[in-house]
């Protein structure tokens, strides 16, 4: 193709031609569009990396329009977020574009990162690219967090005291560190304004960047698939996989725009008819202004928090002569930590779950529901009950981790193909 | 040794010294940014003490979440005798029952109550667990947190459970009783918070 249009001596042709003298344009075009090979048997699961992309352009672009009419002040904050939700112009879609963005964003992330769970895409040559993914995990989770105190709303202010409490509970000098973060004695206008400025400006800088070197690292190793095959160890005589097709246009045209349209209609769907979700995006206690002398009666964190919240609330009890205040932010922080060493724990001969043993699925069937059960649990108030039930979650949920170096060597596992199936 | 030669020894001590002498610059320009942090010189003067008349306190009241030192809420209960005299009983199921973590509360409060005088307390009022601010729960009835409740606060967040002198029950997340802030009575219904005869 290339040739041929190089042989057609037109104006766009030596314009190209000059620019790519000077940059290489279309040669990294090639190299992660036209000539990036991509297994030919992606399926559903493959559309929520690229669907996360679409969020964080969707974030970046709402978020500096918020900036312009946002006050990051203690007397001003609420109130400029009303401002903009009734005076300005579309002020209420570009905030609601925000609000459910962000929820958005943890809807594609996790069901991105389930599905590298069930098809094994952490497995070697992955593992650099999965610690990538889980960095921007957790940078996004620290984003979500710094942003979700600016409406300075009640349950902002409340929620962010919660968790920079957390940090109190570090040995030694957790009470110092705490003042540190907040840069007052209580949450104020001071930790609003340093917030915003992580909020708007540092964390997107670091999650920009670290997505564009996920995806520079997926593109050096290709991507997997469902059957878990290495295409690249099978090429033809043009040094092309087999079961490789280009990625633009296949799945540009083929699978994502289509991905892009359905995931945009129901984003819509959301951002016109119910934007608060029930309490679920936007919480109750967030329409009324932060009242540092009154806890709302029920404090919860967003949704996309709530399973680790529910495991920080586990810890009920001392061990190892430590204090359950500092067992909560450990176990808490483990719970987040811990995919990152999945690629080392996963010791079965086959990557995908569609040939491994009936142990990994059942215990990757375990682990989905007990993220689900403590992620309901999170929003609900804490009970003797409730508290017994996200033990045993929270149990599962590390089981699923802990034991996988047994569980996947010792189960029975299919034979894997020579070439990728397409069901 | 020719001239030509590369001489590693050297090539690693140059590089092996500019790191080091990089990095300890490094270090001295990251100060600036990490103190700039800390609370500022304006945040700081906002601590001063409080005055709080109690004249209109009555046996069995609370004062609170109003006023607050230091922006945080303070608790200034007026005790019955008869919750003074359940406290005692609450001992075995206290984690700290006699207040021997004395990072919580100055020497003067180190008592069964946790105050200077045993009916009135000064508490701040925030979790020292994660920080929410507790419910006053004063009637003795059954909660369903706990059914033998006996009178305190609760905080609905995690919760945690203390008693009615701030002293938090055996098995719930918070590590620590409730901290009783530095105070001094001026008269008989006055109260400086923030300030005692010590610090003063």
């Amino acid at each position: 193709m290339e040739q041929q249009e190089a042989k057609k001596d037109t104006a766009w042709s030596r314009f190209m031609a000059w620019i790519d003298e000077r940059m290489p344009v279309t040669e990294t075009m090639q190299y992660h569009m036209t000539k990036y090979y991509a297994p030919k048997n992606l399926n559903f699961w493959y559309v929520f990396g690229v669907l996360s992309l679409v969020v964080l352009v969707n974030q970046i672009v709402t978020g500096i329009w918020l900036t312009m009419s946002y006050v990051p002040s203690g007397e001003e904050a609420f109130a400029s977020v009303e401002y903009i939700m009734r005076d300005v112009e579309f002020g209420w879609l570009l905030r609601y574009m925000h609000s459910t963005g962000a929820s958005a964003f943890f809807i594609v992330v996790y069901l991105h990162m389930f599905r590298g769970l069930m098809y094994g895409s952490y497995r070697k040559p992955r593992e650099l690219l999965w610690l990538i993914g889980m960095a921007i995990f957790v940078v996004l989770m620290a984003e979500g967090f710094f942003g979700y105190l600016l409406p300075w709303g009640n349950m902002s202010f409340w929620g962010a005291q919660v968790i920079v409490s957390l940090v109190g509970a570090v040995p030694v000098i957790g009470p110092d560190l705490m003042e540190w973060v907040r840069g007052d004695f209580v949450m104020s206008e001071i930790t609003l304004n340093r917030f915003f400025a992580l909020h708007v400006i540092a964390l997107p800088l670091v999650l920009v960047m670290l997505v564009f070197i996920h995806i520079i690292a997926l593109h050096h190793v290709g991507s997997n698939n469902p059957d878990g095959i290495e295409i690249k160890k099978d090429k033809d005589e043009n040094g092309i996989p087999k079961d490789g097709v280009p990625f633009h246009p296949y799945y540009t045209i083929g699978h994502d725009l289509p991905a892009i349209v359905i995931f945009l209609i129901l984003f819509c769907g959301v951002v016109f008819f119910m934007p608060e979700m029930g309490g679920y995006f936007i919480e109750h206690p967030n329409f009324e202004r932060a009242d540092p002398l009154a806890t709302p009666e029920h404090i919860a964190p967003v949704w996309y928090y709530t399973p680790f919240y529910a495991m920080l609330r586990a810890a009920t009890f001392p061990l190892f002569g430590f204090d359950a205040k500092f067992l909560g932010l450990v176990v808490m922080g483990a719970a987040i930590a811990v995919p990152a060493v999945l690629p080392w724990l996963d010791r079965s001969p086959v990557k995908s779950i569609r040939y491994k043993g009936m142990y990994s699925k059942v215990m990757l069937g375990l682990f989905v529901v007990s993220f689900f059960i403590l992620g309901y649990l999170g929003t609900i108030p804490a009970g003797p009950m409730a508290t017994v039930l996200a033990q045993i979650c929270t149990f599962v949920y590390f089981a699923y981790f802990i034991l996988m170096p047994w569980y996947t060597r010792v189960e029975r596992t299919k034979p894997v193909p020579e070439r990728v199936t397409t069901r | 040794m020719s001239g030509d030669e590369i001489n590693l020894q050297r090539r690693y001590f140059l590089i092996g010294a500019t790191s080091v002498v990089g990095g300890i610059g490094v270090v001295g320009a990251a100060v600036p940014f990490v103190r700039s942090w800390s609370p500022s010189a304006k945040a700081r003067a906002l601590g001063a003490p409080i005055t709080v008349d109690i004249s209109k306190l009555r046996p069995g009241e609370m004062l609170g979440p109003i006023p607050s030192w230091r922006g945080r809420p303070v608790f200034i209960l007026y005790r019955t005798q008869e919750m003074i005299d359940g406290l005692e009983a609450q001992n075995p199921r206290m984690a700290d029952p006699l207040s021997e973590n004395e990072e919580q509360q100055p020497p003067y409060a180190q008592n069964l109550w946790r105050s200077r005088r045993p009916e009135i307390s000064v508490m701040v009022g925030l979790c020292t667990h994660l920080g929410c601010s507790p419910q006053f729960l004063p009637e003795v009835q059954p909660q369903p947190f706990d059914a033998n409740w006996r009178g305190g606060f609760f905080c609905a967040c995690h919760g945690s459970r203390f008693d009615l002198a701030g002293r938090v029950v055996r098995g719930v997340p918070a590590p620590s009783n409730l901290q009783v802030p530095p105070h001094m009575f001026e008269n008989d219904t006055t109260i400086v918070i923030g300030v005692d005869e010590e610090t003063a």
